[in-house]
């Protein structure tokens, strides 16, 4: 067995979290060739190679895979599937962008989501916005795979793995890159933070949601918000968690405003301890948080800053 | 322009999701049935191209048990044209795979030329997010996932997307696969007079074997478990108090 890790590379940085996360689900699999595939990708793969585990790094550069555009980069991870029995990546959304195109191409059927490894062949998966857990046995002859990473610990560094580069098909032309909108932050990342403030519809405008970002900075955490706070314009799209935004599970999640639905709780239960803040004491949110707090987070909030110290 | 818009039918989303104790799946018997969420939004998103003038027809299509019937008089009553409806399977527990949902719509697509297939990103039920992505590669053609705007110019779509960090816009050439996020419209109710006059448009019906399409699964469900539940936790009467037990844990 061979596995073959598409590494998290953005502007030419190694997307370190996701990435040694993922590695730690790969190696239960078999020794792993990690993929740094980008415009420029070098730095990314010198810093792959320094992952504990890793027995390779492949280097692919080239303009055409400058901006993780699905179809130059299946073709490529489709092209050195050859070598491998399993094609493994973090669950981002380039990942889910590109492995399901990865998975089509060699006529297999896509993984997404693992949160355990069975064997090489049997996995666990989560569906129904996590009600349920499948498990699941593969009877392709290669395996394509997303791997959550809140359901795996981060790879030590202390490799030192030989950097090989590798040539990229020609560039299929169906698409462009335009323009990305990143919203520049000194906030830790969402998805690999140890604590995260989110703030659902409770908080009521993208002004008042400054509480949150302020109870936030004061903890060193990140900022997440329900779907509500996104569609009504308080908070950005990548702050979002739940089914369709984004899963974490740092050690504490303070929920604030928010009611618990069950696409909410998909991106949030495994946070290590849950708070909620919410004045309806029958909120749902109330039924997974370990410290639960029915209170008006116009004046919760502002004192739980103050008394933080 | 042609849009073709694939829907599926799942679990309604306000349903609570009950997983069978022997462990052989959840419990879709008798219960609320309806288009998965981000499908209506796809197909939302063809009836403002067409009000637009940009696409001419639309085409709904859905794959699996006969009931999708309804869902396809729904995208109908909706503003869609017409509907195909593919019967894979008899039994409502019995998924379709992405790869053998998507191995049938690139038929279709063969059969119908479209200009355009937009579809939503996730089932809700199997959340796999896959088949738009390998309609695209089976086709040979671009892919503009998670969408969250979308603008036809010319033999090109300009897409805004909804990425890990923020947005990406790009370009993709005609005909390409989109995929619907949920910020892409609010979907619209159909009125009861389009209700009715839905009843009178085209449904199709087909098999996969008229497409030569093979829909057996490679995933194989050995078991369906409920997730650990957390165990109760407790109210907190105060901010000190919650600020007491936060540092107790050792989290602050
Ligand atoms: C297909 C699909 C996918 C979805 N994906 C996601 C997803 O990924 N993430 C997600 O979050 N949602 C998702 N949703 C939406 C989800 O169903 C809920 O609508 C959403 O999570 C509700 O957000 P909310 O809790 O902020 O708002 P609400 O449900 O409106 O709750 C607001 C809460 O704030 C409280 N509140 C109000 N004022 C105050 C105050 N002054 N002080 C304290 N508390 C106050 C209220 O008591 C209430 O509990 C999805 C829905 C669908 C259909
Ligand atoms: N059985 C099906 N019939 C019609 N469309 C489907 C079917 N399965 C998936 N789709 C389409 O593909 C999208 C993504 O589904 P999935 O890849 O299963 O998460 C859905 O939102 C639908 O638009």
């Amino acid at each position: 067995m061979a596995v073959l890790l598409f590494a998290e590379v953005t502007d030419g940085h190694l997307g370190r979290d996701a990435t040694a996360k993922a590695l730690t689900g790969a190696r239960k699999l078999g020794p792993v060739t990690v993929l740094c595939a980008g415009a420029r990708a070098s730095a990314a793969a010198e810093e792959a190679a320094k992952l504990s585990g890793v027995e390779k790094v492949l280097c692919a550069e080239d303009p055409s895979l400058g901006h993780r555009l699905a179809e130059p980069t299946a073709a490529l991870i489709a092209e050195l599937a050859r070598d491998y029995t399993h094609i493994v990546a973090p669950a981002t959304t380039d990942a889910k962008n590109v492995m399901p195109r990865v998975a089509a191409l060699l006529d297999v059927m896509i993984l997404p989501d693992v949160i355990a490894i069975i064997d090489a062949d049997t996995f666990e998966r989560p569906i129904y916005a996590g009600n349920a857990i499948q498990t699941v046995k593969s009877s392709d002859p290669k395996k394509v795979i997303t791997l959550r990473t809140t359901a795996f610990e981060a790879a030590p560094e202390g490799g030192n793995a030989p950097i090989e580069t590798v040539p990229v098909p020609a560039d299929p032309g169906l698409s462009a890159w335009v323009e990305d909108k990143v919203a520049a932050s000194d906030r830790p990342e969402l998805t690999s933070a140890r604590i995260v403030v989110s703030g659902g519809r409770g908080v009521g405008s993208e002004e008042n949601f400054k509480l949150i970002e302020r109870l936030a900075d004061k903890l060193g955490a990140a900022v997440g918000a329900s779907r509500a706070a996104v569609d009504s314009g308080y908070a950005p799209n990548d702050w979002q968690v739940g089914q369709t935004g984004k899963v974490v599970a740092p050690e504490l999640y303070i929920a604030i405003g928010i009611s618990g639905a069950i696409q909410h709780l998909a991106g949030m239960k495994d946070s290590k301890i849950i708070v909620a803040i919410n004045k309806d004491e029958e909120a749902p949110i109330f039924q997974v948080a370990d410290y639960g707090l029915v209170a008006d987070l116009f004046q919760a909030v502002p004192e739980l800053e103050k008394k933080l110290g | 322009m042609k849009v073709l818009v694939p829907v599926k039918r799942v679990i309604d989303y306000n349903v609570k999701v009950r997983v069978r104790p022997d462990g052989t799946g959840v419990d879709l018997a008798n219960v609320k049935m309806s288009m998965n969420p981000f499908d209506e939004i796809a197909v939302e998103e063809a009836i403002r191209l067409k009000e637009k003038g940009a696409a001419e027809e639309i085409v709904a299509v859905s794959i699996g048990v006969r009931q999708a019937q309804e869902t396809l008089r729904t995208a109908l009553a909706m503003g869609a044209d017409r509907a195909i409806l593919i019967v894979a399977t008899d039994d409502v527990h019995q998924d379709i795979e992405p790869l053998a949902v998507a191995k049938l719509l690139a038929k279709v697509v063969e059969a119908e030329k479209p200009g355009l297939v937009i579809m939503g990103k996730q089932a809700i039920d199997n959340d796999m997010n896959a088949t738009g992505q390998m309609l695209a590669a089976i086709l040979g053609w671009p892919q503009a996932t998670f969408a969250g705007e979308v603008t036809i110019e010319g033999d090109h779509a300009l897409v805004t997307r909804e990425v890990d960090g923020g947005l990406q816009t790009i370009r993709v050439r005609l005909p390409a696969v989109v995929t619907a996020d949920l910020r892409l419209n609010e979907p619209r109710y159909a009125s009861l007079p389009n209700i009715m006059k839905a009843k009178k448009k085209p449904l199709e019906e087909k098999t996969p074997a008229d497409f030569g399409v093979d829909v057996s699964p490679r995933l194989t469900v050995l078991k369906t478990r409920e997730p650990e539940g957390r165990k109760a936790g407790i109210k907190v009467k105060s901010v000190d108090e919650l600020v007491e037990k936060l540092k107790e844990a050792g989290v602050i």
